[in-house]
This record gives C-alpha cells, structure tokens and sequence, in this order.
C-alpha cells in the first residue's frame, strides 16, 4: 500500500529482510485461513442443496478452463513485469504491468458473465446452499482479484509518470506476491469447484 | 476540510515534535499521530473506559440476580447486558488493554524507535476505537446485541431475531477483526524485524515473546471468524440459507467457525498475562527466569494445541464418541504447558530476595487464582464431565477465574509496573495494595459461590431463579462480592488519578528491572533511543559486563527522524464505519460515501511519503 513505510523509522532489518515483504507473507497467512474456512463451508454444503439448480446443471468447465488459462498467464506477465523493473527497462515494466492488469481483468470479464449467466439459469444466493457458497467464496476471489487490478493499474500509472522506478521494484515485487497468492487460490477453487463437480 | 489544514500546516513547517524531545499538544496532534506510545495511551484509556462500561453491565446483571424473582430487569434487556458485558470485555476491555501494552513496551523492549508500519498502527486504533463505539452505538438504535457473545446460529436468524441488534454485533466485529488482524500483522514484522543488535530471539524479553505468540494467533484465528460473521451477514441482509436448517443448511458450522476462533480467542487474551507475569516476578524476585525457554515454547505449544481443542465448547451438540474423546484428549494437554510455566514462576520465586511490591502481588493473586480456574478447565476437559457443568453457573466460574482472576490481576499487576514508565510517575503502594486484596477477597466472593451455584443446577444466562431453590444465599454473596468488586476498581481510578497529579517521581528504572524500556527516562522521549541498543545477553541491565551499562550516553548525533504525523490512517477508518453504517442503514449512497473515504484514504496515505514534515 505504501512504499515508504518500512525505510520510514530508519531502523535496520534484523533479518536482512523488508519489513514490507514480511508483511505481505504474513497476510497471506491470514488470507490462507480465510480461504480455507470459506472452502470448508463450501465443501461443508456440496450436495446438500435439496432444489436445484444443482453444480452439475450448470458449471462450465470449458469455459472457466479458458478464464483460468488466462489467469494463470497474467502470473507469468507479472514475472515479467517484475523482472524489468529489476533490470531498470521501465518501458517493458510498464507494458507488462498492463498486460497483467488486462489479463486479470479479462478473467474478471468472465466471471462477470458465468454470474449472469448463472443467474438467468435461476440460481442465486437465495436459491439453495450450492448458489450461497459458490457465489460467496468465488465472488471473495473475484474481490481479490479487483483489489489486484486496481494495485497493478495504480503501478502502471505510477510508472507512465516517472513514480516507479527501478528503486522501488520491491513495491512490484509485493504487488506480485498479492497476486500470485491470489493466482494460487483460484487453482484450488478451480479444483474443488469445477473439476471435482 | 481537516486534511487540507493538516497539508497546510506541513506547509507552514509546523513540526509534530518541537526538540527536546516533548510533543505537541491538542487534539489533532493525538488523531494524527503515529507515535507507538502515544497510540498505546490510546488503548489503554479506551480499553479501561469499556473495562468499566462492561464492569457496570456485570453489576447491572449481579445486582438482578441478588434476590429471587426480581424485577429490576426485564428479561429482554437482560439478554442485551449479559451479550453485552461478554463482548465488551472480551473484545472492547482485555484485547486491548493487552494491545496497549504490546504498543507501548515491546518496541521499547526491543530497542526500537517504534513499530514497523507506525501508521498502520494508528489504524489499528482508530479503527478498533470507531468501531466499539459502533457496537454501543446499538444502545440508541433499538437495544444491544442479545443473542450472547458466542451469537449461535440459529437464534441469530432473522426469524429469531429482526431488527438490527445483531446487525450491529455481525458488523461491529467484522470492523474489530480488521482492527486486530493490521495490528497482529505489525507486531509479527515489528517483532520479527526491529530487534536491536544483539537480541536474538532467545534473549527476548518474555512479554515480546508472547506478543509474537499472540500475534500469530491473531492472524490465524480472526479469518475463521469473519468467514462466520460474513456468512451471517448474508443470511441477514441477503437471504443466503447458509444457517436455515429447512433448506438444508447446518447451524453447526457456526459453533465450528466460531470456536476455531473461539479457542485460540482464550489464549489471545491470555498469553500477554502469562508474558507479563513472566516480566514482573523475575524483577521482583531479584532472580532470572527459571527456565527461560521452557517459559518460551510452553506458551508457543499452548499456542499451538489452542487451535485443536475447539470442540470441546461443543460437547453437548453430540459429536459423536471418537471426537469427544480427540477433544477431550487434546485439551487435557494443555494443562502440561501450563503447569511448566506456573512451575517455573514459582521455582523464579523460591529462593528470590522477594520485594511484596504491588505488581509482585497481583502475580502472586494471579497464580493463585489461575490454578483455580485452570484446574476447572481440566475438570470441564473431560466431556462426560462437561455435559453436567454445560450452562451452568460452573462455567462462569471457571470463565472469571481463568480470565478475571488470571488475565485481568495480571494486567493490574502491568499497570502498576509499567505506570511509572509510562507517566514518569510512581504509584501510590498503600492504595495499591488496598486495591489488591479489597479485589482478591471481593474476586473470590463473587465467583467462589457461582462453583456451587453451578453444581446445584443454576443456569447461565437466565434472568432470575425461584425463591425455594436454595441459589438466594450463594447468589446474594456473589452479588456483595461485584459491588466490592467495582469499589476495589474505585481504589484503582483514585490512585492513577493521584499519581498522574502528586506521584513521587519515578526515575529511569524504579524497579531495578533488567530490560531495555529502563534504561531510557520516564517518560519516555518521543525517537525512544538515541542511538540505537545493543544487548549481549537476556537481562542486559542487570549483566555484569559493563558494555551493557545504561542508561547510554548522550552522544553528539542530533535527535533521530522520526515519522510525520498523517490523517490518513483516522481518514481511512472513518471510511470503514460510514461503511458499517450504511450497512446497518441498508443504505447505498452510504456505502458508496464508505468505499469513496477508504479509497481516498488508502490512496493519500500510500502516496504521503512517511517523513513529510518540512525540516
């Protein structure tokens, strides 16, 4: 959130480490306990819905296979990223920053549409348990996933104004942790969700 | 607007911390500071403000149950008293009365100049301030929360119970979660990362040491929690089925997200007592910690075994044999842990130069008390046990030994240790231990009785009992006790109050104690260091080795930088009630107003350099 916090107190690092990335591992241990409980709930309540529509009637594999192929890839566009600020070459930072927030926000497209889609086949959060705690935990991830694009849109525009420098590739490095942890995520909803139906 | 001021002030060269170490006064100097110390005193007055709002509702619930068949209160505001007192003290009083403390002591303990996100710290406050005055807020808007502290699915229901009352506890707690989840994750990387050169993890103080514990429990046990509150939410305000038995839904999940918390919840407030304890019988004992890291690892195992007992506040939903025993196994265990460190207290103790100080006196009231209630707890361990204390006035015996008795004189007995520190001011020892043991004879009548009650059959959370029962004479003792109770806490206000006018100077380090918050004045300057410590070993004010010798020298470097003060942080946790609100309001102009302040917030604050003031 803030890049000058830690250099803030002008202390030294007991262990060689910043003080910003042990935070953000810290969080995802937090957010770890988050997501399990929402998944225990999930999985708690699969198959006891007792009306439809059921996950079977309407979950797309194919398609979310393709939404999660391009989430998978928007990772890889954030290694990039991060290895050009490294290196100092702003202008592919910059590009792949982008490319990483359009990726996100395609796979956000899609999930858009699966809800709406869902939702015209008549399943909502009141519809049954199965419509509750899937929207609930992939609407959570679907949050995540915002928070990202927007933290990934404000480093892009940092950069296009000369903020973003190879000085502060810890900043991205961070943004990547947030977003891979939240990358992950989705390859275990994905498993549990769509490919276990 | 305030901020703008703010900026216009920066612009002006106005300075949060004129030299000398002192700092600026008035209002928007405490809302905009990020100083550990002073967010500490934050704590520490509103926490002992809910302290006595949640004292007044016991006494409110003790003096109803007096007599038999009064009518003092009625049924439906006794509900909300006994919600309310569960809350208050659990989450608004104890939580961060201990979270004052880990502000003020553990970076100086660990030789820091302050936490490592100083305005995520004030944050944490803000937004813990904001949102206990939240949760009272429902006082005015229709009656408190009245569903007890545990809120069990399904008397949460809409069905069960409309109006907004549980609407302001579901998110009331959601915003406190946010609160100690940001301050928990500070303490980690503070903890973790600003050690001073020298101190190793194995040469922490005890108290830094289970603020870590703590933290990570914090981290660990809150999302479980949230994902409860947040799916009760939705059942509320969106028509989820998730706790609707007819639909399918299971009332149980709730009891198991709210005990994943729940448990570890009880060593949450714990363990910074046992760390306290661990500090002040040392110190006043003259000896080292028996033990050292014996003391260590029990309170990461009891830390650790927290998170497998939950099922045993669970016995009497019928789990089934296989799991009650698991449970009931588990929790035996802790007892060992527990009892290694009340042994290594007491081996501290034997053979001590002992000083019967205040502090040393509630340690002692505090392991005293605490084997009672710990040894409760062993008998409640046991399921077929439990299911004959299971809502019974046994269980709140047990509740208040282990946390009034235990957690509650061990934070009497930090108060009166780290006050000089804090205000530079010594305490009065006469009305000290006047207050001790008014409150350890007014403690034991209170809660001694409530053992039997229990036992005879008396039931928790029921607003009155019949007269021919034989509950009138115990109850009527219980209900004295409270009263001296609340006289004992009088003593208390009286003597900080007398202290912070006419107390005796206190010095650098009044209480000869080994670790490094001594060996800087009291108070404390702003930049806590000059120059930054070094330790060689756990007690380095009490090592031979004269290259420990504080306090340290002044020297020729100028007073360190320290953080500006920022609005950002008071900002972005105003954006998180006007949230709340709207919620409760169900209203989304407010809601949108939330989200549009915790952006701007969140973006001010990311882009304000941390040392903005002009020089």
């Amino acid at each position: 959130m803030s890049q000058t916090e830690a250099i803030a107190t002008q202390m030294h690092s007991a262990t060689g480490l910043p003080s910003r990335k042990i935070l953000m591992w810290a969080f995802i241990g937090s957010e770890c306990m988050l997501f399990g409980s929402l998944i225990i709930t999930y999985m708690v309540y699969r198959g006891r819905s007792i009306v439809g529509p059921y996950p079977e009637d309407l979950l797309n594999i194919p398609f979310i296979s393709v939404t999660t192929f391009v989430l998978l890839m928007s990772s890889l566009m954030m290694v990039l990223a991060l290895g050009a600020v490294q290196r100092g070459d702003m202008k592919r930072g910059k590009m792949w920053l982008l490319a990483t927030a359009l990726l996100g926000s395609v796979f956000l497209a899609g999930q858009v549409y699966e809800f709406t889609h869902f939702v015209h086949e008549g399943l909502t959060l009141r519809t049954n348990l199965f419509g509750g705690s899937f929207f609930l935990l992939t609407g959570t991830h679907g949050a995540h996933v915002t928070v990202g694009v927007i933290w990934l849109l404000s480093l892009f525009f940092m950069a296009t104004r000369g903020r973003l420098t190879r000085a502060n590739a810890e900043t991205v490095e961070i943004a990547g942790l947030y977003w891979h942890f939240v990358d992950v995520v989705w390859i275990v909803l994905f498993t549990l969700i769509y490919l276990l139906v | 607007m305030a901020v703008t001021e703010a900026v216009a002030a920066e612009a002006a060269g106005l300075s949060s911390h004129p030299p000398g170490g002192t700092y600026a006064g008035g209002v928007r100097s405490w809302i905009t500071t990020v100083d550990h110390k002073r967010i500490g005193m934050m704590y520490a007055i509103s926490a002992f403000f809910f302290f006595l709002v949640g004292g007044l509702e016991a006494l409110l619930i003790r003096v109803q149950l007096g007599s038999p068949e009064n009518t003092l209160i009625d049924p439906d505001l006794y509900n909300q008293l006994f919600t309310m007192h569960g809350t208050t003290m659990v989450f608004l009083a104890i939580m961060p009365l201990s979270a004052a403390f880990f502000n003020f002591i553990v970076p100086l303990q660990i030789g820091a100049r302050d936490v490592a996100f100083p305005r995520l710290n004030a944050f944490s406050f803000w937004v813990f301030f904001l949102g206990a005055l939240f949760i009272n807020a429902s006082f005015l808007f229709g009656g408190a929360p009245d569903a007890g502290w545990f809120g069990y699915a399904n008397l949460t229901s809409t069905q069960y119970s409309p109006g907004v009352r549980i609407d302001f506890w579901v998110i009331g707690l959601l915003i406190l979660g946010v609160s100690s989840i940001a301050a928990a994750l500070n303490f980690i990387v503070t903890i973790i990362n600003l050690r001073c050169s020298g101190m190793t993890l194995m040469r922490m103080p005890l108290f830094t040491w289970m603020t870590l514990v703590t933290s990570f429990l914090l981290v660990m046990a809150f999302p479980a929690i949230t994902v409860g509150l947040v799916l009760l939410m939705f059942d509320r305000m969106f028509g989820t089925l998730f706790f609707v038995p007819a639909a399918g839904g299971d009332v149980l999940l709730w009891q198991h997200l709210f005990w994943i918390f729940g448990h570890p919840e009880v060593y949450i407030l714990l363990l910074p007592a046992l760390g306290m304890v661990s500090e002040i019988i040392p110190v006043f004992s003259r000896k080292p910690l028996f033990g050292y890291p014996f003391v260590v690892y029990s309170g990461i195992l009891i830390a650790f075994l927290g998170f497998g007992v939950w099922a045993h506040h669970m016995f009497s939903v019928g789990l089934g044999p296989i799991a009650n025993t698991v449970f009931s196994a588990a929790t035996m265990l802790i007892a060992i842990p527990t009892g290694v460190k009340i042994f290594n207290w007491i081996a501290t103790l034997w053979g001590g130069s002992l000083r019967l100080r205040t502090p040393l006196l509630f340690c002692l009231g505090f392991i005293a008390m605490f084997i009672i209630g710990g040894l409760s707890g062993v008998m409640h361990s046991s399921a077929p046990t439990d299911l004959q204390q299971t809502d019974t006035y046994f269980v709140v015996a047990h509740i208040h030994y282990v946390l009034f008795g235990g957690v509650v004189f061990a934070l009497f007995a930090g108060l009166y240790y780290w006050i000089p520190k804090i205000t530079g001011r010594m305490m009065s020892e006469g009305l000290g231990k006047l207050h001790f043991w008014l409150m350890l004879v007014a403690f034991n009548l209170t809660f001694f009785p409530q053992h039997l009650l229990g036992l005879h059959g008396m039931p928790r959370r029921t607003f009155t009992y019949e007269a021919d029962l034989g509950f009138e004479a115990m109850n009527l003792m219980s209900t004295a006790g409270s009263l001296l109770l609340g006289a004992s806490t009088l003593i208390f206000i009286w003597n900080l109050l007398r202290t912070l006018r006419k107390g005796a100077k206190a010095g650098a380090n009044p209480w000869d104690g080994s670790t490094l918050e001594w060996s800087i004045s009291s108070p404390p300057p702003h930049y806590n260091f000059r120059v930054d410590p070094a330790v060689h070993s756990r007690d380095p004010l009490w090592a031979e080795d004269t290259s420990d010798a504080l306090p340290i020298p002044e020297p020729e470097v100028g007073e360190p930088h320290m953080p500006g003060p920022s609005w950002y942080p008071f900002v972005t946790a105003c954006g998180i009630v006007t949230l709340a609100a709207g919620g409760i309001a169900a209203s989304l102009p407010v809601v949108f107003a939330g989200v549009g302040v915790i952006l701007f917030g969140v973006y001010g604050w990311a882009f304000q350099p941390l040392e903005h003031r002009s020089k």
